[in-house]
């Protein structure tokens, strides 16, 4: 056929040069596990490149310019109005420029997905522990991403220079003035002199079209090379182990996925920004320092922030001549900075405390990490509460609540909601380990009752199927803290003793308590506690005794 | 490629039997596998490096096993080519394709929407926005379904298994990479002759901090710029929108609220993000006044300067002492100025205290009077620097 020879053509021409018929031949078959959590990632990775292609399409007309105009263009309400050339030349992409509305907003649809996503996919790697060694460098490049993609998003909101992002800008101002000694420097150096002057929709303009997404870019690739390099970890399941990958190869079943799911998102955005409007500029009107609305609000990702500054109580020093403005720089910097600080450190707090330091590939499910999966929700109800608090006038507004409540329920509910979402958790997941040892020991429930000889009653239990049984025995074991190995009245190994090491074992108990797995994990072994009569085989087929295997089977199908 | 299994790369190297990338390529990688590596791979993986998960592993494995390197490219099929279900995929092959005929027209109509519809006024801009933003999620939302029928309906399942190693490279490794390492080192003669090194760091301080230099004409130094404003003595108050001075007589309606600005400054966006002031007219009696003002010295705070008002008109700064926004919302009712972007409160009748929310200070009070042809001036500037604060307020 002519086309396999003209791809044996281009084939040839390129191994010639490239030499890469062995190492692409490999990448054709390199294996990806499936499950649908792992898709979250790659939503981020493809709103990222719908960012990159709908962003430059805006900037053939976007002027980054501050200068004063007076706007004559086709948006009726505004003619005659001041205003600087970067909200006109934004009224003019969405007004005269055709596509141009879709684009933008397209745009701004695909960055609230991108910081969506990424929220998202972090909670996965997290619950599932796949940060665990040897992909904490991974964890920490998608910590600093996020934190890019915030900046990223509040700089490109701030471009169109209206009403709604230029109080962005001020309130970004009056943090950067707040900082101890830099402060008031920082914010001239960044603005050009006073608020807001001529300089600052330009400088940011230049950091979000090339500075941050080529941050963006190369942390991506080097987040997806060691995703690639160390292979991607996988949830537990039949013949899945710690040192294997099982799933389906490159070519051609996870390109077409992949590409399918590229049509998807963008897709998805496409209906977004059809149906749903978002950021409609010329509502807001241009910016002006004297004029604001009631019900601001800033996009989603950065609503905790918002909401940490609305719900500080005001706190303020003046000392040794300087005003410490701790109501404005503690909100800013503390809760931000113990999320991100706290997800960068876990790893590996996390490792000293538990002295695990071998590589972990199979996922945990969350409810075999009940410390973990509780400290997750604990961080995700304090990011929550600070977020919800974002947007409180909103929430008075609608549930016909005093303003200052909502506000007053935030300041409790940020110290207390964790804690009762830490306790609520760990116990939820204890018991899902205890329902999952209850499985192991007794077998599923059929619903079919049997009348033994002797006249009992009992209910017919089947042994787990092998795939659930490699899921639910599957457990990262731990190794022991060497004092426990220790025997009572022995003196300590070095590590273990004094305060640190009195520390490290308290944690130790908090993080390693579990539901331990039955003593024989033998599959299910039919009626009751017919243990015994099963003589605990391991795989739980063959020895299984007459008249609860395959005979179960089929008088569950009858039902 | 970066992928560790790859033939060639040390990991992949294990003795005694070849891996299965390697027995199609008739074992000629071993060759590039450093000895040391070699030989310190424990022995076992009876099984080839990959294998196919279904059918059953266990025949595939025992299949390559007896072959070991001798075994032909024919014989071994990881990916089978027919369908699970062939009746099924004829079905299938039909809907996929036309998934892809529709996405393609779908695809057109965006073509001859972007023709045929144009902008240039709201109406116009909303149906342009509605075909084309259409359009494009329907050939987006069609090649992505077409896609996944085809991998999920006619791309036959399979499930392979890779073998992982161990991200660590072997001790042999390792004491090879320290022995390349060092011995460049010591070519360099970077250790061996320290005053090469020691001015080499000292010369990149210098490189390191220049470029931080170049920054400084970013803006200019703050200096006093924050301690005060346009206002000064004799400067009318401009309505806001207007453009236009204002009297006693004509503000006379109570509880209302006006934005005003210096005269002169009105459309200087710099001048104005700190002098806009929010006028207040209340009813006689509403207003709880402090001491009067000294010239030069402090106002009482949480009370209204009486001699600085004008027949109960009052005037505070507009920007807010947490953050800067306008503080532009007023409750008439309660006399509350409420900032809406973090919602520090601040009552009108007691010298704009604080009253909820994160803003430390009250709205600072603008001295106000009436010029000789009965319009509002200011009487003199703000006594104490307006907005947020920052570190060299004291």
């Amino acid at each position: 056929m002519s086309v396999e020879r003209a791809l044996e053509g281009v084939g040839t021409f390129l191994d010639d040069r490239l030499h890469g018929a062995r190492g692409v031949r490999v990448l054709l078959r390199k294996v990806f596990p499936d499950h649908w959590s792992f898709l979250l990632g790659e939503i981020i990775l493809y709103s990222f490149i719908i960012l990159l292609l709908t962003g430059t399409f805006l900037t053939l007309w976007f002027q980054p310019s501050m200068t004063d105009v007076i706007y004559h263009g086709s948006y009726i309400p505004l003619r005659g109005v001041r205003m600087s050339e970067a909200y006109a030349s934004t009224l003019n992409i969405s007004f005269d420029v055709r596509g141009g509305l879709l684009m933008r907003e397209i745009h701004h649809w695909a960055a609230d997905l991108f910081m969506a996503a990424i929220m998202a996919h972090m909670i996965r790697v997290f619950f599932t522990g796949a940060y665990r060694k040897p992909r904490e460098i991974n964890w920490l490049i998608g910590i600093v991403l996020f934190t890019l993609g915030m900046f990223e998003g509040l700089f490109g909101y701030s471009l169109p220079d209206d009403l709604l992002s230029g109080a962005g800008l001020r309130i970004t101002e009056g943090i950067l003035q707040s900082l101890p000694i830099v402060g008031t420097y920082l914010a001239f150096f960044l603005f050009g002199g006073p608020f807001p002057g001529h300089e600052i929709i330009p400088r940011l303009y230049i950091l979000h079209v090339l500075v941050i997404p080529g941050l963006i870019l190369a942390l991506v690739t080097v987040h997806l090379f060691l995703m690639f390099h160390q292979k991607h970890t996988q949830m537990p399941g039949k013949g899945r182990t710690n040192t294997n990958v099982v799933g389906s190869p490159m070519y051609p079943y996870f390109m077409a996925k992949t590409g399918a799911f590229f049509f998807f998102t963008f897709a998805a955005l496409a209906l977004a920004a059809t149906f749903a409007q978002i950021n409609p500029i010329w509502l807001y009107g241009p910016y002006n320092p004297v004029a604001m609305s009631a019900g601001s609000q800033p996009d989603f990702y950065m609503g905790a922030l918002e909401g940490s500054l609305r719900m500080f109580p005001a706190w303020q020093w003046v000392m040794f001549g300087h005003t410490w403005a701790f109501n404005v720089f503690v909100p800013a910097l503390l809760p931000l900075g113990i999320i991100f600080g706290g997800a960068a450190i876990w790893p590996f707090l996390e490792q000293w405390i538990t002295g695990d330091r071998s590589e972990h590939h199979l996922n945990d499910r969350p409810r075999n990490a009940p410390t973990r999966t509780a400290l997750g929700i604990a961080m995700i109800t304090f990011y929550g509460v600070l977020w919800a608090e974002g947007a409180n006038d909103i929430i008075a507004n609608h549930l016909d609540i005093s303003l200052y409540l909502t506000t007053w329920i935030a300041r409790v509910a940020w110290l207390v909601a964790p804690i009762l979402a830490y306790i609520i958790t760990k116990r939820i997941c204890l018991g899902l380990q205890r329902k999952d040892r209850h499985l192991l020991e007794h077998g599923v429930e059929t619903g079919i009752i049997r009348q033994l000889p002797g006249g009992e009653f009992i209910e017919e239990t089947r042994p787990v199927d092998e795939e659930a049984l490699a899921v639910l025995t599957s457990r990262s074991e731990l190794p022991p803290l060497p004092s426990l190995e220790a025997a009572e009245g022995e003196v300590p190994p070095p590590g273990m003793r004094g305060a640190l090491g009195k520390v490290r074992e308290r944690l130790y108990n908090v993080v390693t308590e579990s539901v331990p797995l039955p003593e024989s994990h033998g599959n299910g072994h039919g009626n009751g506690h017919a243990l015994e009569a099963v003589g605990a085989d391991e795989h739980g087929q063959g020895s299984l005794p007459a008249g609860t295997g395959t005979e179960q089977r089929g008088g569950q199908d009858q039902h | 490629m970066s992928d560790t299994n790859s033939p060639g790369q040390p990991d992949s190297g294990n003795s005694g039997e070849l891996s299965w990338p390697e027995y199609l390529t008739g074992g000629e990688s071993r060759g590039a596998v450093p000895p040391g590596a070699q030989a310190a791979e424990p022995e076992g993986h009876a099984a080839p490096h990959r294998v196919i998960g279904t059918p059953p592993p266990a025949v595939a494995r025992k299949l390559l096993a007896a072959d070991g390197g001798g075994i032909s490219r024919e014989t071994v099929r990881e990916l089978p080519a027919e369908p699970d279900d062939p009746r099924r995929a004829k079905r299938v092959e039909k809907l996929v394709a036309a998934c892809f005929l529709v996405a393609g027209l779908a695809g057109l109509a965006f073509m001859v929407f972007y023709g045929t519809i144009g902008v240039g006024s709201i109406t116009n801009v909303l149906h342009s926005n509605l075909a084309l933003g259409g359009s494009m999620a329907l050939m987006f939302l069609l090649l992505g379904i077409g896609t996944v029928l085809w991998v999920r309906h006619l791309m036959p399942t399979v499930e392979l298994a890779e073998d992982r190693h161990p991200m660590a490279a072997t001790p042999q490794e390792r004491a090879a990479f320290k022995e390349t390492f060092q011995e460049g080192a010591e070519a360099s003669q970077f250790v061996k002759r320290p005053i090469i090194r020691r001015s080499l760091i000292a010369a990149t301080i210098p490189m390191a901090v220049a470029p931080i230099f170049l920054l400084r004409d970013m803006g200019p130094l703050p200096g006093t710029s924050l301690d005060t404003t346009v206002w000064r003595k004799g400067l009318r108050l401009l309505v806001y929108g207007t453009g236009r001075p204002i009297s006693a007589a004509e503000f006379n309606s109570p509880g209302a609220l006006i934005s005003v600005g210096p005269e002169g400054y009105l459309d200087n966006d710099n001048a104005m993000a700190k002098a806009a002031v929010s006028l207040i007219k209340f009813r006689p009696g509403e207003l709880v006044y402090g001491p009067p003002a000294r010239p030069g010295g402090p106002s009482v705070r949480d009370k209204v300067v009486p001699n600085w008002t004008v027949d109960n008109i009052v005037a505070y700064s507009k920007i807010c002492t947490h953050l800067g926004c306008p503080a532009a919302l007023y409750e008439q009712t309660t006399h509350r100025i409420l900032c809406p972007c973090h919602q520090s409160t601040f009552l009108a009748t007691e010298g704009a205290k604080v009253i909820f929310g994160p803003a430390t200070r009250p709205l600072p009070q603008l001295p106000i009077g009436v010029d000789s042809e009965g319009y509002l001036i200011a009487t003199g500037p703000f006594n104490e620097p307006v907005g947020p604060s920052f570190w060299e307020r004291s």
